[in-house]
């Protein structure tokens, strides 16, 4: 498949790159990615991967856009309040950029659908708000072999890893189990500085370019840490002891996603 | 004058910097390595800029022509990196 002139054209500030190329703008093209969460950290990211030509990129998300959504979930507008986030993302992708498949999914992730969702995809982003989605992701990677961007916010907070499979450690090796219900709070009750899901979102977009083009080091068996109050941003080694993992050691315990009691949080 | 062999040629005329470079780079990417790339271009910007970004990116250049109307032709041989 040979780049038109117009791709050519709207590529053309990657294709200059030494490390994407005409060669690495057709691995985007050609790459799928799942967006889990259309939000703070899926808007940004979803804009960016539209933006760089990811050929397909599936959205997955329950909810509908509300009007105290606005202030961060820049993928939808005044006029999308009411509409189904999913369908809002698609249309902004679509505008964006004619090359993109956008593919919908108006539900939550469960532990009945997530493996069968996250096998078509090369790359997931989770940019979902709540512990039990984020340990249901973890795991369904883990055992359908997927790599994913772990990210979360809070406050003037943010955080995000890489789990590659075979490559470090994951999501569960890190933090074990959920904390129990109300002992954190959820974003919905602390609140989020509007532009902490731009600067994690748009990370997370970044390691999912960098894993499909396979150029430069991943946050596999790192935490990056950002605090937007002392402008501080931490890469924190993670141990790489993965062999007592519940879920990718030695002797899995989980062998299927689990659903966990929800935390409160809207989706 | 001694005629230059290429695999293959292209015409980035018809775009202004930085596509022109891309064109070029687009085309030489199709090559296998060692092969001939003829890249005919305008007389000024292009002729400064793009030799030197296709010596950066690790191919070798191995003349440029002036076609005396204005175009240069840039013969490039494909080095392929890694």
């Amino acid at each position: 498949m040979a780049l038109t002139d117009e791709q050519m054209e709207r590529y053309s500030r990657h294709i200059i790159l030494k490390e994407i190329g005409a060669k690495g703008q057709k691995k985007l093209l050609n790459a799928k990615v799942l967006i889990i969460g259309a939000g703070g950290l899926g808007s940004p990211a979803a804009m960016y991967l539209a933006a760089a030509g990811v050929g397909t990129i599936g959205i997955a998300d329950a909810d509908e856009v509300d009007l105290s959504n606005l202030q961060r979930q820049i993928i939808h507008t005044t006029g999308d309040v009411g509409k189904a986030k999913v369908i809002s993302a698609k249309e902004t992708m679509e505008k964006m950029n004619p090359d993109v498949v956008v593919k919908t999914y108006h539900t939550f992730v469960n532990a009945s659908n997530i493996r069968q969702l996250v096998r078509e995809y090369d790359f997931i982003i989770d940019g979902t708000d709540n512990f039990p989605a984020k340990f249901l992701i973890n795991d369904a990677c883990v055992l359908e072999k997927k790599p994913f961007s772990h990210a979360g916010i809070i406050r003037f907070q943010g955080q995000l890893m890489t789990y590659v499979p075979g490559e470090g450690p994951c999501y569960r090796c890190i933090f074990r189990d959920p904390p129990p219900k109300d002992a954190v709070p959820t974003c919905s009750q602390a609140g989020v500085i509007g532009a902490m899901g731009g600067v994690i979102g748009s990370l997370q977009a970044m390691e999912a370019v960098k894993y499909i083009i396979g150029k430069g080091e991943l946050l596999t068996g790192y935490l990056l840490t950002y605090d937007a109050l002392t402008m501080e941003f931490r890469k924190i080694k993670l141990p790489r002891d993965t062999h007592k993992c519940e879920v990718c050691g030695d002797h899995p315990t989980i062998t299927e996603p689990v659903d966990y009691e929800p935390d409160g949080c809207g989706g | 004058m001694e005629e230059i062999h290429f695999d293959a040629q292209v015409d980035i005329t018809d775009k202004v910097c930085p596509l022109t470079f891309v064109k070029a780079k687009v085309s030489l990417e199709e090559l296998e390595e060692g092969e001939v790339l003829a890249i005919r271009m305008n007389d000024g910007e292009p002729v400064q800029n793009v030799p030197r970004s296709i010596k950066e990116e690790g191919h070798r250049i191995l003349k440029l022509v002036d076609n005396e109307d204005g175009t240069y032709t840039l013969y490039v041989r494909k080095v392929e990196e890694e």
